[in-house]
């Protein structure tokens, strides 16, 4: 590989302890997509929680927004090697929603409203490691970055933090989503560079 | 950063379908079952280039396939569902030649 | 079916601040379509990859093992201002290609011919043009060529001098130069007005997305039929 591209390093470098194995600080927020933006005016959002017998619960905008609010700041870290620090959210822990129902299950699947899914094991999404998030810095969460709402789980790769999410459907086996089901690591823990299925 | 998220067309998957296709694919045609839109692979809407492409009907958007490139693999997905196939690819292309 | 080939960086030559042409050495290139392109792959040290695909600018035949690329430098882009400005000449990278078979003009191909490129999107439709000034054709040729400014033409010295039967129409949509009798502005449908009929003219569309769009619902709206329009968005 030394004779080719010589002076080209691509976007790495060292942040001790801070930035995981492969990956690169940015001020920015680079917008990813895998379709057109959808338009979800909250007036017609809501977010359901389906159980692994098929039954369901579900918050309007305004019922959401008067569950208990937390603003975490926390370190991202997307698969395509970026990493932003000290991202300021607000939003719901997950923990709020899925206290609302018995479960047996073990898996959750995160569904939007563009037809993007994502699996995570349930106990990855509770104990206040994950939130439904409606603000970003202060402000409203723009359509490109995934609002009017978006999970954030910010100690898995951001793939996994579903934009327009509108519901979490509880699963006793684990179903690859989106990406997980070309090629993508099913659990993506950036600690251990987990991008890959074979990773 | 753009506000909104930008495509471009199928022409860009030339490459990395070329990968594992033998005739070029960006002229084969799709009759889209959504929308009955026919379009060439050329013509799709193609999202990314990560973490993949995904490549959409122009006219309804409905996924028409899906390629993650990784190192020494190459994922094609066909239409919206899973069951994604994974080619391998070589080591060294035939062609690459040292000096 | 095509694999990665080395490619030598022989010639930079600056289009604009921020446009240049990459001449490669490409040893048995098997020649390409007006059109057609390729994709670049860099190599860093610790063995990390990125690939962008690059139009091809010349015409097949033109240089023998020699490639023509297209290279617009994007602010905080991760290849194209390594390619612009930090490859060094003599160095290598690696190129797959002649690809696509969908944007291009075969020389078979026959018929007037309506070029619309947005800034460095003229680069694919720069080689179709080249190759209608080099033959024998005396079907009509057009190339309407947006462009921000004066200063952002690209190949501004061969764009004056083009053969006999070529046309070729510079739109500004900020700054037009001195005396211009069109304003500054975005392509509209008066820019169409005189150009070779819909009837049997074939058109070629490169440039950023939305001006793509733009350009692809005047021509539809001009008459020209969607099975004679052919695009290439590159983002």
């Amino acid at each position: 590989m030394g004779d080719l591209s010589p002076g080209f390093h691509g976007k790495s470098h060292a942040f001790a302890g801070r930035l995981p194995p492969g990956q690169y600080p940015t001020e920015s927020f680079p917008v990813l997509s895998a379709g057109p933006t959808p338009d979800i005016p909250t007036g017609r959002w809501s977010f359901t929680l389906t159980g692994e017998a098929g039954e369901s619960r579900s918050w309007s905008w305004d019922e959401m927004m008067a569950l208990p609010q937390e603003e975490p700041t926390v370190d991202i870290h997307c698969v395509t090697r970026w990493s932003k620090f000290d991202t300021r959210w607000r939003g719901v822990p997950l923990d709020v929603f899925l206290d609302a129902m018995e479960t047996a299950a073990d898996f959750v699947v995160a569904e939007s409203f563009d037809g993007y899914t994502t699996n995570l094991p349930l106990e990855d999404v509770t104990d206040g490691k994950a939130w439904l998030a409606h603000s970003f810095d202060g402000f409203a969460l723009s359509p490109d970055h995934g609002g009017p709402a978006r999970l954030v789980i910010p100690h898995l790769y951001f793939w996994k933090s579903a934009k327009w999410v509108k519901g979490l459907r509880l699963t006793l086996d684990n179903e690859p989503g989106f990406w997980e089901s070309a090629g993508y690591h099913d659990y993506g823990d950036p600690w251990r560079e987990q991008r890959y299925w074979s990773d | 950063m753009t506000e909104h998220p930008l495509y471009v067309d199928g022409n860009a998957l030339a490459g990395p379908l070329g990968e594992v296709f033998a005739v070029d694919p960006t002229t084969a045609w799709r009759l889209c079952p959504s929308c009955r839109l026919p379009a060439t692979l050329a013509q799709l809407h193609v999202y990314g280039p990560e973490p993949g492409l995904t490549a959409r009907c122009p006219g309804c958007a409905a996924i028409a396939l899906r390629i993650v490139t990784q190192p020494e693999y190459l994922w094609l997905q066909l239409g919206g569902g899973a069951g994604a196939f994974r080619f391998t690819l070589p080591a060294v292309a035939p062609d690459v030649r040292r000096p | 079916m095509h694999g990665w080939r080395r490619a030598r960086l022989t010639e930079r030559t600056k289009q604009t601040a921020t446009g240049r042409t990459l001449t490669f050495e490409v040893p048995h290139w098997p020649g390409h379509l007006p059109g057609q392109h390729v994709d670049v792959r860099l190599t860093a040290d610790d063995g990390y990859q990125a690939v962008r695909s690059y139009s091809l600018a010349a015409p097949a035949g033109a240089g023998g093992d020699r490639i023509e690329l297209g290279v617009q430098a994007t602010f905080g882009g991760e290849v194209s201002p390594y390619l612009a400005d930090d490859l060094p000449v003599g160095a290598e990278v690696e190129v797959m290609g002649p690809l696509g078979g969908w944007f291009v003009r075969t020389p078979q191909d026959r018929g007037p011919l309506l070029l619309i490129a947005g800034g460095s999107g003229v680069v694919p439709v720069m080689a179709m043009l080249r190759a209608r000034a080099a033959s024998a054709s005396g079907d009509p040729c057009v190339l309407l060529y947006s462009v921000r400014a004066p200063d952002e033409v690209w190949y501004a010295t061969e764009l004056d001098a083009v053969a006999e039967g070529v046309r070729v129409r510079l739109l500004y949509t900020r700054t037009a130069p001195e005396g211009s009798r069109r304003p500054a502005g975005r392509i509209t449908a008066d820019d169409l007005l005189g150009m070779p009929p819909p009837t049997d003219t074939h058109c070629y569309v490169c440039g950023p997305t939305a001006f793509v769009e733009h350009a692809g619902e005047l021509l539809l709206a001009a008459g020209y039929g969607p099975d004679r329009i052919r695009t290439e968005r590159f983002g």
